[in-house]
């Protein structure tokens, strides 16, 4: 049993070391004391997570927060219904389709932040058709806003939120439509009763990939915001960088981490109830 | 009419997500620094690219990174979701809860503490911890797509090759491996993307000493658009491009 062994051995070093041993270190630092050396000071407290409740700290959450619900919300209004319509799309067509969602979901989004600058800069690409065709007088400035934040966060996760929708959406089954149809629901009853319920594990997967990076993509509002805007990223990267106070650093992470545990419950919870109702079930 | 108005609005997006792109491929070919009018087509600035020693370096050290990193998680990504999938192990459950968890938490959350860790074991932040932090969030996303492709397995082509002597490792090689590939491959091309792109966790776990492209270009877009940026974009987008439909084409390969 040479071959188990090495296989059983190699999964647990490597997660134990590198995944599960990290994380614990982060949970563990969040209760330390900031040493200005950097590092930390063996010294139990509770000051970092007493400091997540400063002013400070709240104000960038509170901004951050709005930036990604905002983002969730306006991603799941775009996504819904086009996840809908292709899942309508002749299989032949839509094959090429969904490669041509994955193609951006795995492109850098780096790159596409950077292609965005290009359109949005004062003497960009939107700037120059909106001046020469005369709608606007002067340069709208856009770029280095926490509109362009917005809509840097809302064009990179755009993906994020289809995929697993459409994953969701392509599984529901019709004849459950048809079958409330025969039994006299219409239009939005139909919708509210039937539809949203069992593509909801979609909805929570879908903004789970969204909200999460939402908060933490630093570099998004670094290239397209002004110095103002700032994500909880933003934050434990200075904390790290900068200031130098990789405890109060890591209570945002674990802070983040417990936020993902929430969505992660949330999903299951709710993926479990939309099965029950699946008509595979029932037969 | 309403499928005019469902196909319009499948193009609509599409135009979204792409036209950044596409403009930014055609600047990449625009002979001029700073207009934003088209001045002519050249390829200067893709020459530019070549003469440029530190970016080149920088090149090959992601190239370096994404080919080693890759090929480490795609072996233990395999080894892990064939062993997760056959053996009844202490911490395999956990191990399982733990690959999803690194997989969807915030890659900041995974730098950071990634970064914490090298620092407390005393690795100097390089070139070593790059390859060991990029196995590690690469890792999650072979063991999901060959988990997948096993658990579809009927498992009497298993037994029956055990039935018939063969050992475990033998089994693995000669069964279960070849059917394995198609994920496997995928496995290592998603990998491949994944480094190659990744700025997040590799911001906080390698150092000036070992300079990786993403960085790079973050670096250089903090201080302005330059003609030489949106051809080494160009390059990564293609780059993608190709290695993601190559993935995509092998998983649905073996969904048929």
């Amino acid at each position: 049993m040479r071959f188990r062994n090495v296989a059983v051995v190699l999964t647990l070093v490597w997660i134990t070391l590198f995944v599960a041993v990290p994380y614990l270190l982060v949970v563990l630092f969040s209760f330390l004391t900031p040493n200005p050396a950097g590092t930390v000071t063996y010294t139990f407290t509770l000051e970092s997570y007493r400091q997540i409740f400063s002013p400070v700290f709240l104000t960038v959450c509170k901004s951050s927060f709005t930036l990604a619900l905002g983002t969730s919300a306006l991603t799941l209004l775009v996504a819904y219904p086009f996840a809908f319509f292709l899942a309508r799309i002749p299989e032949n067509i839509r094959r090429t389709l969904i490669l041509l969602m994955i193609i951006p979901f795995w492109t850098s989004s780096l790159i596409r932040t950077y292609a965005l600058i290009i359109l949005l800069k004062a003497n960009g690409i939107i700037n120059s058709f909106l001046l020469s065709a005369g709608w606007i007088d002067e340069p709208l400035g856009i770029l280095y806003t926490q509109t362009a934040v917005f809509i840097g966060l809302v064009y990179t996760l755009l993906p994020f939120m289809i995929l697993p929708l459409y994953a969701s959406i392509q599984k529901l089954d019709m004849r459950l439509i048809e079958a409330s149809r025969d039994l006299g629901a219409r239009g939005w009853h139909i919708f509210f009763h039937i539809v949203l319920p069992l593509t909801m594990p979609g909805i929570i997967a879908g903004s789970t990939m969204v909200f999460l990076p939402a908060l933490g993509l630093f570099y998004i509002p670094d290239l397209l915001g002004g110095a103002r805007s700032m994500l909880m990223g933003n934050f434990i990267k200075d904390q790290f960088l900068t200031t130098g106070n990789w405890p109060l650093g890591s209570a945002a992470s674990v802070l983040l981490t417990i936020l993902m545990f929430l969505m992660l419950g949330w999903y299951f919870a709710v993926s479990r109830r939309a099965n029950q109702g699946d008509m595979k079930e029932l037969a | 009419m309403r499928r005019a108005l469902s196909y319009g609005y499948l193009v609509f997006v599409y135009l979204f997500l792409y036209v950044p792109i596409v403009v930014l491929v055609v600047y990449s070919f625009n002979d001029t620094k700073f207009s934003t009018n088209w001045q002519g087509f050249t390829l200067s600035w893709y020459g530019k690219l070549l003469t440029d020693g530190p970016l080149m370096e920088a090149f090959a050290n992601s190239l370096i990174v994404a080919v080693t990193s890759s090929t480490i998680a795609t072996v233990l990504g395999t080894l892990a979701a064939f062993a997760i999938y056959r053996y009844r192990f202490i911490g395999r459950k956990i191990s399982f809860s733990f690959i999803y968890v690194s997989m969807m938490s915030p890659d900041i959350v995974m730098g950071i503490s990634l970064l914490m860790f090298f620092i407390l074991v005393g690795l100097s932040i390089g070139a070593t911890t790059l390859l060991l932090a990029h196995i590690t969030f690469c890792l999650p996303f072979v063991v999901v797509t060959v988990y997948a492709r096993v658990s579809g397995f009927d498992s009497h082509i298993i037994d029956s090759a055990k039935d018939l002597g063969a050992t475990e490792l033998g089994m693995f090689r000669h069964v279960v491996m070849p059917m394995l590939m198609p994920a496997i491959i995928a496995g290592w091309l998603l990998s491949f993307t994944l480094s190659l792109d990744d700025v997040v966790v590799s911001f906080f776990t390698t150092g000036p000493s070992f300079e990786v492209l993403p960085l790079k270009i973050y670096s250089m877009v903090r201080l302005g658009i330059k003609p030489e940026i949106n051809a080494l974009s160009a390059v990564m987008f293609l780059v993608s491009l190709v290695t993601v439909t190559m993935a995509h084409l092998m998983i649905a390969k073996e969904n048929k």
